[in-house]
């Protein structure tokens, strides 16, 4: 890992440490710990995204339906068919990669708008899918009694062990990322993306390349996704529909595609203006979205993580005009 | 009640299918149009038509506007949203990727839902048809006037865009800038200007989609993605930038969608316009109509 991404992770951990000690002791914003949760949880979507979108630079407007798969056959197997939570998330895992890559092989032969289109297009039928298939997920009203999550005897039942296993799992989850960024995989999914006949050229493998990396982003999805139901408890068709699909996209290009800790930063940022700040909003939130989402790829292409790079680069210039 | 015939429920279907099949075919020709143009595919093509629907109903409805006029200034104002779209987002951009393009336009498709919603609210907009509510009886099966009217429409725009494309100079550029923008600059072609009329013009197409199909299926802000995908359907189908094409293919997949929600399950419905659309892209992406060598050219 490079000697950066070391020093950012260092203070990301001081941060999540400090949090809930700072939170949990001020009324006001005590809440800000149920967030957070989401926040990770949101985070493990992001990051696979990241490596999808910003790495091997192909998109998917459908990864709700990854998260959508992974949280129902958690709920599924753990409430109808009484499978402990661990073992249903490894089950969930499971056919949620074996979906990712039956849709991956045909879908990745496509390019920029066709695959966009094609995601598009599954997303909806998975999301029309949890609604009509009333037996097996409930249907539109949703699906409860689902069990929370224990570690050896220990239940995760507040809120702060829940965001320290979380965390935790995010944690583990971005080492692996940074770690395939720099690795010969990594290396190859940027010389894909910025040229995939250059790359075809020099003997990388894109097909099997892009398939991998969209099938690894759908297993962080459906984590995600056994993570959010084993805490909320229930789940409703609406949670995985195409507007999250859209949203996930949009923390992914608002904190700045090309890095992993944009994803991080992204979905920090819009989690919290999707529950807390902008709820002055109400519903007319969306306005507020593509107000933003406009905002950023017309004048961020970097996003947020790019204001970073260019005051770093700015200082850089001044302290070498000073010496 | 009596019990309606088989055959009588076949032409039923056959009509309804026809009818929603003709919104698809106007959405995909939207999409070819500027994807003609630019190679850009409009994510925020649907909303012109949700946009089309929500303004028929504010001038023939709130504002009392006679029809025609109703019909023709709704049309204008979504024309002019789309040209503003134009300017404003596509144009600023210089050597934008794929990616971004396509989150560009998402990015208008979601501002412009959020616009509808805060103007118009959730609930869904009823429009009277056009010329009345009395239904035509054909071999048993009870006709919307208003499905004439849209076929009417329909037919109306293909009609005007074949003259538009082949015969007027503006139409012509348009064509040249399709075939390759570079050379089309060199003739002397403002080819911006192309891109600008591009945009206007499938956005006035989506509108009058929009407007037509209203009375029939009430419009509501949220209306615009699923008919953006089904229109894309269409012109995939067809093959991508075939006029013909997404005619043909926006009637098929209208017929089909239909008879599932007839005799399988209304439920799935969308699910199968979708998965027609998922099969296409990964079978024969160059749709039926579509020129196999040209689509390889095509840069994305």
């Amino acid at each position: 890992m490079q000697r950066q991404n070391r020093h950012i992770l260092l203070g990301l951990i001081l941060f999540l440490a400090a949090f809930p000690a700072v939170v949990l002791n001020v009324e006001s914003i005590s809440h800000y710990l149920d967030i957070m949760i989401f926040v990770g949880i949101y985070s493990l979507i992001a990051m696979g995204l990241s490596l999808l979108m910003g790495y091997a630079g192909q998109i998917s407007l459908g990864h709700a339906a990854f998260f959508g798969i992974g949280a129902y056959s958690s709920g599924i197997l753990n409430s109808s068919l009484s499978m402990s939570p661990w073992l249903a998330m490894a089950v969930g895992v499971l056919i949620t990669a074996t979906v990712a890559y039956v849709v991956g092989v045909p879908s990745l032969k496509l390019k920029g708008h066709y695959l966009a289109m094609a995601t598009l297009g599954f997303g909806m039928i998975v999301s029309i899918f949890l609604n009509e298939e009333v037996e097996l997920t409930g249907g539109p009203s949703g699906f409860s009694d689902i069990s929370g999550l224990s570690i050896a005897g220990l239940s995760l039942d507040s809120e702060l062990r829940y965001y320290i296993l979380v965390w935790s799992i995010v944690l583990v989850i971005l080492v692996f990322s940074l770690n395939i960024i720099d690795s010969r995989i990594g290396r190859a999914l940027r010389s894909l993306h910025d040229s995939e006949v250059a790359a075809d050229a020099m003997g990388i493998e894109t097909a099997r390349y892009k398939v991998a990396i969209f099938v690894l982003s759908a297993v962080y999805a459906s984590i995600a996704g056994s993570l959010y139901t084993h805490y909320m408890g229930f789940l409703s068709p609406s949670s995985f529909d195409l507007f999250f699909s859209i949203k996930l996209v949009m923390m992914v290009v608002v904190g700045g595609m090309h890095s992993i800790w944009g994803a991080l930063l992204g979905t920090w940022l819009l989690t919290f203006l999707g529950n807390e700040w902008l709820h002055v909003f109400q519903d007319f939130d969306i306005l507020v979205y593509g107000a933003i989402l406009l905002a950023i790829v017309m004048f961020l292409p970097e996003g947020l993580v790019g204001i970073l790079g260019k005051v770093r680069s700015l200082l850089r210039l001044k302290k070498e005009a000073r010496t | 009640m009596e019990k309606i015939s088989l055959t009588g429920q076949i032409i039923q279907y056959l009509f309804t299918g026809v009818t929603v099949g003709s919104i698809y075919a106007l959405v995909g020709l939207g999409f070819n149009i500027i994807y003609n143009v630019t190679e850009i595919i409009n994510f925020a093509q649907g909303e012109f038509v949700m946009l089309g629907g929500l303004l028929m109903v504010f001038c023939s409805t709130t504002l009392h506007l006679a029809l025609p006029v109703a019909f023709v200034l709704a049309v204008a104002m979504v024309t002019l949203v789309g040209a503003l779209m134009e300017r404003l987002t596509i144009n600023p951009l210089k050597n934008a990727t794929v990616l971004t393009l396509i989150i560009v336009t998402i990015a208008v498709s979601i501002l412009l839902k959020g616009i509808a919603m805060f103007v118009w609210g959730k609930d869904p907009y009823v429009l009277p048809p056009f010329s009345g509510n009395k239904p035509i009886f054909l071999m048993g099966a009870a006709v919307q006037t208003q499905t004439l009217w849209v076929l009417g429409l329909t037919l109306a725009v293909v009609v005007l865009m074949t003259f538009f494309f082949k015969k007027t100079r503006y139409g012509k550029a348009m064509l040249a800038c399709a075939d390759n923008s570079e050379a089309a600059r060199l003739v002397g072609i403002k080819v911006k200007t192309m891109v600008l009329i591009s945009f206007a013009l499938s956005a006035a197409i989506g509108a009058v989609a929009g407007a037509a199909v209203t009375p029939i299926s009430l419009m509501e802000y949220d209306r615009g993605a699923l008919l953006a995908l089904k229109g894309f359907g269409a012109a995939v189908l067809g093959g991508l930038g075939s006029f013909y094409g997404a005619v043909v293919a926006g009637l098929l997949l209208g017929v089909i969608e239909s008879f599932c929600a007839g005799f399988v399950s209304s439920g799935y419905k969308d699910a199968v316009a979708l998965l027609v659309l998922l099969l296409v892209l990964f079978l024969k992406p160059s749709g039926l109509f579509g020129n196999v060598e040209a689509s390889k050219i095509k840069k994305f």
